[in-house]
């Protein structure tokens, strides 16, 4: 097996709240091998996002921290490297598209320049060959009419340009890894899918690998190989998407499954009752706690759960569970 | 061709404007107890109902408001104010002779507290929570509240009394003449503590104003964007963020011209600076009406011209402008 790309080990990242220090990763593991995609799921504040800036060093100033644990990246060693070094990866090596495309492009200059910038910056390219090289990246994202397009400001285009703008300035630069963060959560579905597809080719044409951030079950089906279950700031769940989507082992990814609506009208053995993960995600101050952070949204808690926080279990050959509950079934 | 069509309108609306301010001074100047019979009839030393009368023949007073007015506005547009008969002479010509001294000393405050304050702005952006930062919201909050008359009298107290580094009044020595480097010098000097002064009430709104902005924008999206980019911090904050915060600073600033009158009046006393606050003081305690109408048709005149060259600032700073008419 070849080495992986990108290997975070025991991942700590804490944030200081009004009550304290509170560590929205902690302990977290995963690895990236070259060319591959993966996702993470799980509902909003458990922490994906936090990793993904964690990667490319832009946590929040003064907020956020590295507390321990390493991310390495091709032999180095990132949640101790410069800002100097940071900067030249960014963009270059690692790039990252956003949420919001509405409000991820700068108003106030011409999608060219916020292509081109980023091709000057890394690539050391003149105006003149960025500007031509814009152009070609607007058309591989497949926006119409390039050259006319080049000149205009972001309010003269729909989200899904927008987004699409996003993903040729990250892929400008040819980088090694593209995280995706909910890229397509603002979009309609139509433009969803034609979003998923543009990435999808991109992909096979460069060789990126792909962290794409999603609560989306649909959207990891679609895009990802495999899948990282979070909760809480944690790893709860890991394997190929087929497989977990097939035969998910904590109780949160068979809860986060069942709430994928269905486009049958008739209840079915493939169509069920749409069913809810009660509860909401514990708040940071819970966060980091000795014992099973689901607990308390959980039907099958146990004791154990409640005391003790559950280790990483091996659920079948490639999955990977933490729940005291697949313990207790091997 | 947008760029035209968009000077167009907007000169077309500050004519409009401007016929207003007229209209108004005239109806104000027309509501007045007394008129131009009364105070020609005083300087002659009074006179009875018929002279009056004739005054008002020969001046075209007996004639209907409206026929007045008419010619009123004829004889603006052709920068005819009326006469000065404390001064003596032309009030146009007056506040052609004064207006120099007031935009030497208004646009040099302006262009000052603008760069200053937006630098300031920005650097405590940054740290907001910084010591530097905090100096600088204290000495903001400072410069503003503290009166221009008072902060004006220390600084002639501390740099022309005590250190006589800068001259005490006025805007030239009379005793210097000659080459033309000698005299500009002389006037920067004279210069020196009046701008300091005025400039300081300006640069406190910028510096405050920026800051906030800055603030602001540095949070939002497309920061973030930049940041992913692997831009440097320098080309984050001054070509992403900077120009996104400018719109509000260029907006004030713009509101700011009214100043070249109002705001120049104390420190142009203070340091009895030969401008136009200076003049509308004195004209002001002399009850000399056509000078105050000729000074308030002209800084009407300069705050739309200030308006208009802040919308096409605007136009060069934010793209979204240029598309709205």
């Amino acid at each position: 097996m070849t080495d992986p790309l990108l290997s975070v080990k025991n991942l700590r990242i804490e944030l200081n709240t009004r009550d304290g220090v509170a560590p929205v990763i902690d302990d977290f593991s995963f690895d990236l091998f070259p060319g591959e995609a993966i996702s993470f799921v799980g509902e909003s504040g458990c922490g994906k996002s936090m990793t993904a800036l964690g990667i490319m060093g832009l946590l929040p100033e003064g907020v956020g921290k590295i507390a321990s644990g390493s991310i390495n990246f091709a032999g180095e060693d990132l949640s101790s490297a410069e800002q100097k070094r940071m900067r030249n990866i960014r963009g270059n090596e690692i790039s990252m598209i956003f949420q919001e495309p509405m409000t991820s492009l700068n108003p106030v200059y011409t999608i060219g320049e916020q292509i081109a910038e980023v091709l000057r910056a890394h690539q050391g390219l003149s105006k003149q060959a960025s500007w031509t090289k814009a152009i070609e990246l607007l058309d591989a994202v497949r926006i119409p009419n390039p050259q006319a397009r080049i000149s205009d400001y972001p309010f003269q285009m729909s989200g899904g340009q927008r987004q699409r703008v996003m993903i040729a300035i990250a892929l400008a630069c040819e980088p090694k890894i593209l995280i995706a963060d909910e890229p397509t959560t603002a979009l309609d579905v139509t433009v969803q899918a034609q979003i998923f597809d543009l990435l999808n080719d991109l992909r096979k044409q460069t060789g990126t690998a792909i962290i794409l951030i999603t609560h989306d079950m649909g959207a990891v089906a679609e895009m990802a190989e495999r899948m990282i279950v979070m909760y809480a700031g944690r790893k709860v769940e890991e394997g190929p998407v087929q497989q977990v989507i097939d035969n998910a082992g904590h109780p949160y990814t068979q809860g986060l499954i069942s709430c994928v609506p269905h486009i049958l009208e008739k209840l079915t053995a493939k169509r069920q009752m749409l069913q809810e993960v009660p509860g909401i995600v514990p708040s940071l101050r819970d966060f980091g706690k000795d014992q099973c952070l689901f607990a308390s949204r959980c039907q099958y808690v146990s004791e154990k759960c409640n005391n003790t926080r559950p280790t990483e279990n091996k659920f079948s050959s490639s999955q990977t569970v933490a729940c005291w509950l697949t313990e207790s079934i091997q | 061709m947008a760029l035209l069509y968009a000077i167009a309108t907007r000169i077309m609306y500050a004519g409009i404007l401007l016929l207003a301010v007229i209209i108004l001074n005239f109806g104000m100047m027309h509501l007045a107890p007394g008129d131009v019979a009364d105070s020609i009839s005083q300087s002659m030393g009074g006179a009875d109902e018929e002279v009056l009368n004739e005054i008002r023949a020969t001046y075209g007073l007996d004639r209907p408001f409206i026929v007045q007015l008419g010619s009123y506005i004829g004889k603006v547009l052709r920068f005819d104010l009326g006469y000065s008969f404390f001064y003596t002479q032309p009030v146009s010509q007056l506040i052609l002779q004064k207006l120099p001294a007031t935009l030497l000393l208004v646009l040099t405050a302006q262009f000052l507290a603008l760069i200053v304050g937006v630098f300031l702005g920005v650097y405590s952006a940054q740290r907001p929570n910084g010591l530097s930062s905090h100096f600088v919201s204290f000495f903001a909050l400072f410069g503003y509240s503290a009166p221009v008359f008072w902060s004006g009298l220390l600084l002639l107290i501390g740099f022309s009394l005590h250190i006589q580094w800068f001259p005490v009044a006025g805007m030239r020595d009379v005793t210097i003449e000659g080459n033309f480097l000698e005299e500009a010098i002389d006037i920067i000097r004279h210069m020196v503590l009046p701008v300091i002064t005025l400039a300081s009430i300006f640069l406190a709104l910028y510096s405050r104003l920026s800051r906030a902005t800055m603030m602001e924008v540095l949070g939002s999206d497309y920061i973030r964007t930049a940041k992913s980019k692997g831009l440097t911090d320098r080309e984050i904050i001054y070509k992403h963020a900077l120009k996104n915060s400018l719109s509000p600073v260029i907006t004030l600033a713009g509101l700011q011209f009214s100043a070249v009158v109002s705001g120049a009046i104390l420190v142009e006393s203070v340091f009895s600076w030969p401008g136009l606050g200076t003049l509308a003081f004195e004209s002001i305690i002399a009850r000399d009406t056509p000078t105050i109408l000729g000074i308030l048709f002209f800084s009407a005149l300069v705050v739309i011209v200030g308006n208009l060259l802040t919308d096409l600032t605007l136009r060069l700073v934010d793209p979204r402008v240029r598309t709205n008419g």
